[in-house]
Parts: C-alpha cells; sequence; structure tokens
C-alpha cells in the first residue's frame, strides 16, 4: 500500500547539490583507481573482442568490427556506471551507512537526496562514458566531431539507468536483490541490445523485444556518431530514454518516500 | 514560546497505535527527557516531532514552525544526534562536519571558521584530520555531538547520547551536555539510563504503550510515586524471611525473580534483622528514577 500523500510530484530544489557534493568528495579521494577500475573491464572487452574476433570478421553493421564495438562499449559501460553507483553505492549510503538518516536530520528532504544520487550516478556515467570516448579519440577508432555529440548522450543514458536503479534500490530489502536486476534487466540488455552484433541478426520476436529496450536507443544514437553520420529517428530514440528515466525518477521518488517516511 | 509543543499526537502502524495521543511542551534552555521501555514509541515521537514521519493527528510546533507543514525550515533551527552513529566513514572528523555545515547550506568558509572551537568542544582537536574507523566510539559519539551543533542550533534533539559508552566517556558526555545548557541551548533527549535522566533532565515524561504515564522533574516523579528508601534482598531463604518479617515492616515489596524489593520510609528495624540473616544477602539504598519507573512501566521484560 503506497499512501496517496507519496504520489506528490518532485520537490525540485538546488539542495540535491549538497548530496551530490558528498558523493564527489568521497570519489575525489579515490578518483585515479576508481577510474582506472571503471575502465578496465569494458576496455577488456572492447579491445579482446575487437581484435579476437574483428580480424575474423568482415564489416559489421558497415564498420569495422572495433568501431562497431566502441559504440556499444560507450554505452553499455555508461549504463554499467550508473547502475552500479545508483543500486549498491546508494543502498550503502541509505541502508548499510546510515549516511541518508544523517542528511535527512538536516534542512535537506527525501527529494534532495533522492536527486543528488541520480544526478551522481549519471554524472559518473557521464565520466565512463567520456572516458571510453578518450580511448576512442587516443586510439584512432573515430576522429569525427559528431563524437562531441556522445557526451551529452551519456549524461541522458545515465539519468536513465539511475533513476531505473534507484526503483530497485527502494525496493531491496538487501544486496542480494539486485541480482534479480541484473538477471532480468541489465544482462539481457548487454546481450539483446546491439552492443556485440546488430540487433537485425536477432529473430524477428527478439528484435522487436530489444526495441522497448532502452540500450538499444542508446546505441542507436551512439554508433553512427562514431561512424561520422547523423542517427536516424533522434528523436524517437531520446524520447525512449527520456520516458524510461523520467517514469522510473517518478517512481523511484514515491517507492523512497514510502520506505523512509515511515 | 515553547521551543517544542507537541499536542495529542497520534500514529498507528497497521492496527498498533504506536503514539496515542501524545502531549508535552520543551521550554527553553531546559533539558527534557523522553523515557520509556523499548516499543514505548519515544523513537517515533522523535521523528513525528522532527518532520521525518507524518502523524495521523495532532500539532507539533518545533522552534516556531508547524511540523510536518514546515520541517525543513524548523530544522534548520535544530541539531540531531542520532541513536546509531552514522559518521561519514569515507571522511576524516573534519570532513564530516565541512560536508554537514552544506547540508544546512552554509558556505564552506562559515562552517570552517567553525571547525576548530566545535573540535575542541569535543576532545578531538588533535583529529581532525583522523578518519572515522580510527576513532574510538566515545570520540565518534562527541563528534556526532558537535557535527550536530554545526549550525548553532536552539534545539538539540538526541536519542540516546550515552548507549554502549563506558563510563568516562558517558561523563563527558554529560558534562558537554550541561556545558550546552549553561549556554542556553534546550536539550530533548531519550534514554534508557534513569541515572542519566536523573542527572541531565530538567523534567521528563515516561511514556509506556504510545501514552505519556507521567511527567515532572525527575525528583518530584520520585517523591510522588516512591517511598524514599529501599533495600533489595535475595538468598536463601527469601520467602520465608518477607513472610514472617519483612512484608509487615516494609511499606511495599516487590518481587522479580529471585530479588524481593522493600520500599519504605526509614527501614531501620529491616536493616537490623538482615545484619543477622547470614544466608540473604542486600543491599540499602535510596528510591531513584529507576523504581519510579519500573513501577509505572511494569518489571516484564520488553523486547
Amino acid at each position: 500500500m503506497i499512501a496517496a500523500k507519496h504520489f506528490r510530484l518532485p520537490d525540485i530544489s538546488s539542495r540535491f547539490f549538497a548530496v551530490w557534493r558528498r558523493n564527489f568528495l568521497v570519489w575525489r579521494k579515490l578518483a585515479i583507481p576508481s577510474m582506472l577500475g571503471n575502465l578496465a573491464d569494458p576496455l577488456v572487452y572492447m579491445l579482446g573482442l575487437g581484435f579476437g574476433l574483428g580480424t575474423l570478421l568482415p564489416k559489421v553493421g558497415g564498420m569495422q568490427y572495433m568501431m562497431f564495438l566502441a559504440g556499444g562499449t560507450v554505452c553499455y559501460s555508461t549504463m554499467n556506471s550508473a547502475t552500479f553507483e545508483a543500486l549498491y553505492s546508494a543502498f550503502s549510503r541509505m541502508h548499510a551507512q546510515k549516511t541518508w538518516d544523517a542528511i535527512l536530520n538536516t534542512p535537506q528532504n527525501l527529494d534532495d537526496v533522492v536527486m543528488g544520487e541520480v544526478l551522481w550516478a549519471a554524472s559518473k556515467s557521464l565520466l565512463s562514458g567520456t572516458a571510453i570516448l578518450v580511448v576512442i579519440w587516443v586510439l584512432g577508432l573515430s576522429h569525427s566531431p559528431l563524437t562531441l555529440f556522445i557526451i551529452p548522450i551519456a549524461l541522458l543514458i545515465g539519468l536513465c539507468f539511475a533513476s531505473m536503479g534507484m526503483m530497485i534500490t527502494a525496493l531491496a530489502p538487501n544486496y542480494d536483490f539486485f541480482m534479480y536486476y541484473f538477471s532480468l534487466w541489465i544482462t539481457p540488455m548487454t546481450l539483446l541490445c546491439g552492443v556485440f552484433y546488430p540487433v537485425s541478426q536477432l529473430p524477428h520476436g527478439l528484435q522487436v523485444f530489444a526495441q522497448f529496450l532502452p540500450l538499444t536507443h542508446a546505441i542507436d544514437l551512439v554508433r553512427p556518431l562514431l561512424g561520422n553520420k547523423i542517427p536516424t529517428n533522434v528523436l524517437g530514440h531520446v524520447a525512449v530514454l527520456l520516458i524510461y528515466g523520467v517514469v522510473s525518477y517518478y517512481a523511484a521518488l514515491v517507492l523512497m518516500r514510502r520506505r523512509l517516511s515511515k | 514560546m515553547p521551543v517544542l509543543a507537541v499536542q495529542d499526537l497520534r500514529k498507528t502502524y497497521g492496527d498498533r497505535e504506536v503514539v496515542a495521543g501524545v502531549s508535552f511542551e520543551l521550554k527553553r534552555g531546559e533539558c527534557f527527557g523522553l523515557l520509556g521501555p523499548n516499543g514505548a514509541g519515544k523513537t517515533t515521537t522523535l521523528r513525528l516531532c522532527l518532520g521525518l514521519t507524518d502523524p495521523d493527528s495532532g500539532t507539533i510546533t518545533l522552534v516556531d514552525s508547524p511540523v510536518p507543514q514546515s520541517a525543513r525550515e524548523a530544522r534548520r533551527r535544530v541539531g540531531v544526534v542520532p541513536q546509531m552513529d552514522n559518521l561519514d566513514p569515507d571522511f576524516t572528523a573534519a570532513e564530516n562536519l565541512l560536508v554537514y555545515g552544506r547540508y544546512f547550506g552554509m558556505s564552506d568558509r562559515e562552517t570552517r571558521s567553525r571547525i576548530p572551537d566545535l573540535l575542541e568542544f569535543a576532545g578531538l582537536s588533535q583529529r581532525g584530520d583522523s578518519k572515522i574507523n580510527t576513532l574510538s566510539g566515545g570520540m565518534k559519539r562527541r563528534l556526532t555531538l558537535v557535527r550536530a551543533l554545526i549550525n548553532d542550533p536552539d534545539l538539540i534533539v538526541m536519542d540516546e547520547p550515552t548507549t554502549g559508552l563506558d563510563p568516562q566517556a558517558r561523563h563527558l558526555i554529560w558534562d558537554r551536555l550541561k556545558r550546552l545548557l549553561g549556554q542556553g541551548k534546550t536539550i530533548f533527549l531519550t534514554t534508557h539510563f534513569m541515572d542519566e535522566a536523573e542527572r541531565l533532565c530538567d523534567r521528563l515524561i515516561i511514556m509506556d504503550h504510545g501514552k505519556v504515564i507521567t511527567q515532572g522533574p525527575p525528583r518530584e516523579l520520585v517523591a510522588q510515586h516512591i517511598e524514599p528508601q529501599v533495600v533489595e534482598v535475595y538468598g536463601d531463604g527469601l520467602n520465608e524471611w518477607l513472610e514472617q518479617f519483612a512484608k509487615s515492616r516494609a511499606k511495599r515489596v516487590e518481587i522479580t525473580g529471585e530479588t524481593a524489593f522493600c520500599y519504605g520510609d526509614g527501614l531501620e528495624s529491616l536493616l537490623e534483622n538482615l545484619k543477622s540473616q547470614t544466608a540473604l544477602r542486600y543491599l540499602h539504598r535510596p528510591a531513584n528514577l529507576e523504581d519510579v519507573f519500573l513501577k509505572l512501566t511494569g518489571r516484564e521484560l520488553r523486547d
């Protein structure tokens, strides 16, 4: 049961910034290892599969496999970065460390905390996506000036997945709960949304299914830019990401209010 | 104008009325205690007063603002020391204070100017750069206390300020609280420790099952509810001794498990007789708030 008062609209204020800054200050202390940790996994996938499979493959989706994979990697590492932050890290602060309790005893309210956390998780995504992009530039995989548009898109992807993650955190009784989210949502997206191969290779039913998943639309925005092309149906893809983001942000807030304002 | 005024507060979870019509007022500059066994509704009452949860009915005025409507504004002038230390483990002692100031919208310059005095007050002047996990339990508690002072609040709300601390650490906390009262701060605390309440509180209420069962200054409560002297007795032959001798001489006898509590005015004849009862062990003391508490809330265990 969710009380009617929990459905009130978000109270949006710049107060969230104090929460965001708190997380930023923690991150800054561990910035280098944290960045390396975030980058290592997607880069090993990208370079390993890119060199290993890339030499066996003809052009994939009209481009070199490494570049094809780079587009997917930017998106899925952005997704993962926001997801981990909004699940495990936010859950620690909310549940284990009681950091949120301390914050809520001040003039901050829950809406401020949720907003600070979601924007922080999105900021980490932005950083992850941008870092991969820098590697892409450095390796010379793409020099298109259009790739600069990937930066705001990474932020949008981050906001979308941070909000979804926050919704799951609001429901989580413990850390184990997050496994369901990964098994049922994040892993299927990683494998079905065109990170490693074009969605068009899938059977028709799965192709249709993939169109309902936000990561597909993120990749459809990013990959053409690497190939110096303007993506088709930009508004449609942006709208899907926005709808997922806005709806789950609101759901996250309502569920957090139910959980914490008891 | 009271610092905190609560009128007929009610809150129900499921079919259990956790707070069932509670009213009280805190005067400026006093230390006010909220006592009660586990599950009496103390923490819920505190959460309601801070606007962290909404009451089903009743009114709350916290430092001149209606709560929950203007709870954020009210909390600007309140410092909260929670029951569990929730210091930020990723930060040093000084960083904890700096970051906490930001939640109040304070500029870093303003907060930084307050940090040395606050660390000094906490007895942590040398530990500003220490990580939280290197501090002892008492140090963490003191840091949590000064964190609650970062905004120079009018009212300090403390949920069990000394639970889990050793005697030295408790006395140090008490000393600091007395200094704060001396500076004109108002303190609202919950506690399980009757000696703590007796030492610090000007007035207190005892809650049970969501209701206020008595209120007043600690000494008056003792005088009002309890005979002035107590002898606690236990050992072989206790029951015979009670029947044959004590029950006719003590004003009131309470038995819990193996121990009898004999209450009365003088009790000299009991004490004289006990000297010859080699099988019985006893302790003679003045009655205190704990006796009042146990009399009013019962001696059964609460979980």
